[in-house]
């Protein structure tokens, strides 16, 4: 990239750090090419940096020639995409009906009670971001929820202190 | 003397309860006793109350351990279970098991008999013999051979496959496309995520031959976030079909060209809506398109797209290969074949059913699932999905059937069915399915938009006791709006759930507010 290129950005992104930024161009060089391409960068920019920073917006957009509008406006449909930073672990909980029906409010409660957070927020030790979703596919075997990429299935009260804190254990290894 | 096979699926929800666990601890444990064992990380059989199920081959066929955890891995050598001895975890030969042994398994074969990504193992259990006949076949015959099989699309519109293939093999144009929904995001659903994560060149198989049946020589798969297994296998079978030739610019050497590429969904339930998945695909948010044009004429990009559910595709190579009659064979009325039953919820022995179309709901319930898993009376059970009614105990003699369902103000979707034994408030159902309707409506027309968070306010006033009569006359006119004044099955379809709560339980709907749980 040529340093007027990277002036140019540091001006639009002037919150984003120099790695922030470098990762943010390095996926639209990589990805920008391929039909529809925004959802695959947004996915690929919240899975290096762990969310995707206001002024992501602005590199996105120049990048794939598309306006600032258009681009804020796809990231703040869809639910996944986190806009702040914060959270070592994401934890999602299942509030969808088959997750409801074994106890999955119960579960939800306890959740924002023990961790001292609301949905979308994250527990002031920065160990454990809270999130709800709707639905992981483990119907049969809820209360479900999912850290970072992994599923647990059957979580109950005692179940869910664990693994938060076993969440917690790995995130200072 | 040769290795002991040993199966313990890598399924998601297998895995949800500790499978990996119990691989790990089955390889240390034969390490130290000096057994020779092959481990085969397989697909769920769908037992799903049994998982971790542990398998292992013997000469008699495979005999099933389950549920076992790390813990039980110890004894289960100690028993012998390797030469399949008893223990009790034992469950005897797994195709034996009355819940595995009275199933039609069409779609799902293959599911948890084989290693997912071993592309060997696919096509030693059958696999590409549908392409095969495809590839020999016209365009217009493989169409042919799928409307002559019946099969409707199986992601919950049940709209006869074939018809929107014949749509798309109809319409000239210089690039054309095979969409699969995997956006698998009803409550009480996974036969998707099962079959991709189980099976997945099943799905690649089916894609090429809608691919070959219209001229489209490109696919992609929507996948959503909330799969990243199902993501993994998806990539590992592609990969491994680009390598032998079962993808890319020349078929088999057919000289045909199909590509196929997997995209993520970013948890928009409305992207299951196939105009909304479409606009997602393009980089564009999740809103519903106006219809027409229809996509199988204008579709992804502007360009003509088959797009269809995971199990649709996935059944299309067992119809090329045993021929549109043997599956039409299986089914009633107009719902011809198969469909993979999800049970799910409150319910003792939860999993994967596929029965051909006809059996009740409470054969489902009963024979099959146990009861409820809390052993409580079951009072109501959601069929499919979100947008699906809640059935009272009266109703349980419905036949899953596309038709049955409509005549009861239900619908059979995409197959889910979740139970809630008697401690369910019905009200807080009807208000969560507006609230849900809130959360995901694309915000593109005014009655779902609007009406849906209208009717939570609605339904907490009649809740509250206030002037109910008039709360309920007000609920039942904005129901009517949201039915026939939204662009789409989202706001079209809220008002099921919410008025057969109402209209099945409406004693929940006059509880003294100060009995009720909060929400």
């Amino acid at each position: 990239m040529t340093k007027e290129h990277t002036a140019t950005v540091g001006s639009i992104g002037r919150f984003m750090n120099r790695a922030q930024t470098d990762a943010v161009l390095n996926v639209c060089a990589r990805l920008k090419s391929s039909a529809g391409a925004l959802m695959p960068i947004l996915h690929a920019i919240q899975s290096e940096l762990g969310f995707v920073p206001h002024d992501a917006v602005p590199v996105v957009a120049r990048e794939l020639n598309l306006s600032i509008a258009e681009v804020h406006g796809v990231l703040s449909f869809y639910h996944y995409f986190r806009k702040e930073a914060g959270g070592r672990h994401v934890v999602h909980v299942c509030r969808a009906e088959a997750c409801q029906s074994v106890g999955a409010t119960a579960v939800e409660a306890h959740a924002k009670r023990t961790l001292g957070i609301d949905f979308h927020g994250t527990t002031r030790d920065g160990a454990i971001r809270l999130e709800p979703v709707y639905c992981l596919g483990n119907c049969a075997l809820g209360p479900s929820i999912m850290i970072d990429d992994t599923l647990y299935g059957r979580v109950s009260t005692q179940r869910f202190d664990e693994l938060m804190a076993g969440a917690r254990a790995a995130g200072e290894a | 003397m040769s290795a002991t096979r040993i199966h313990v699926p890598c399924d998601a929800a297998a895995r949800s309860v500790g499978s990996d666990a119990t691989a790990r601890a089955i390889l240390a444990e034969a390490k130290r006793r000096g057994v020779d064992v092959e481990l085969v990380r397989n697909g769920s059989r769908g037992l799903l109350w049994l998982e971790p199920l542990v398998e292992v081959s013997t000469s008699a066929g495979r005999v099933a351990y389950g549920p076992v955890q790390a813990k039980d891995v110890e004894g289960l050598f100690a028993a012998g279970f390797t030469s399949g001895k008893p223990h009790s975890l034992a469950l005897g030969l797994t195709e034996e098991i009355a819940y595995f042994k009275n199933q039609e398994r069409l779609t799902f074969a293959r599911v948890g008999l084989t290693d997912p990504i071993s592309i060997q193992d696919y096509i030693d259990h059958d696999g590409f013999r549908g392409l095969k006949r495809a590839l020999a076949l016209e365009p217009a015959a493989i169409v042919t051979a799928v409307t002559a099989s019946g099969l409707r699309g199986r992601g919950g519109a049940a709209f006869p496959a074939g018809i929107k293939w014949k749509t798309v093999l109809g319409t000239s144009a210089d690039q054309k496309y095979v969409v699969c929904n995997a956006d698998e995001g009803d409550s009480g659903t996974f036969s998707d995520r099962m079959v991709m994560e189980g099976d997945p060149f099943v799905l690649i198989e089916g894609m090429t031959i809608a691919g070959l049946a219209t001229g489209a020589t490109h696919g992609f798969i929507y996948l959503r976030w909330e799969y990243p297994d199902a993501h993994r296998a998806l990539n590992a079978a592609i990969s491994a079909a680009y390598a032998h030739h079962y993808l890319g610019d020349d078929i088999q050497g057919s000289g045909r060209r199909f590509d196929l590429e997997v995209r993520l969904g970013a948890g928009a339930y409305i992207c299951g809506e196939e105009t909304s998945l479409l606009e997602s695909l393009e980089g564009k948010r999740g809103q519903i398109r106006y219809k027409p044009p229809l996509p199988a004429i204008q579709g992804l990009f502007g360009k003509p797209t088959v797009i269809n559910n995971v199990i649709t595709l996935a059944s299309v190579p067992i119809i090329l290969d045993k021929g549109a009659e043997y599956y039409q064979h299986f089914g009633m009325g107009r719902s011809r074949g198969t469909l993979p039953i999800q049970l799910a919820g409150n319910i003792k022995r939860g999993g994967l059913i596929e029965k051909a179309f006809g059996i009740t709901l409470r054969e489902l319930l009963y024979d099959y699932g146990g009861g409820s898993l809390s052993g409580r009376p079951i009072r109501a059970v959601q069929v499919g999905g979100p947008l699906g009614a809640y059935l009272p105990e009266s109703q349980f003699d419905t036949k899953l059937d596309y038709e049955a369902f409509a005549e009861i103000k239900g619908m059979l979707g995409h197959g889910g069915i979740v139970v809630f034994d008697d401690s369910v408030d019905m009200a807080a159902q009807a208000r969560y399915a507006m609230e849900f309707c809130a959360i995901e409506s694309c915000g593109k027309c005014t009655p779902c938009r609007i009406g849906s968070t209208r009717g939570v306010e609605v339904i907490d006033r009649l809740i509250a006791g206030e002037n109910p009569a008039k709360q309920a006359t007000l609920l039942r006119d904005l129901c009517e709006t949201m039915t026939y004044g939204s662009l789409c099955a989202l706001g079209g379809l809220t008002p099921y759930p919410v008025l057969s709560a109402i209209n099945h339980f409406p004693e929940d709907f006059a509880k003294p507010a100060r009995t009720r749980v909060p929400a």
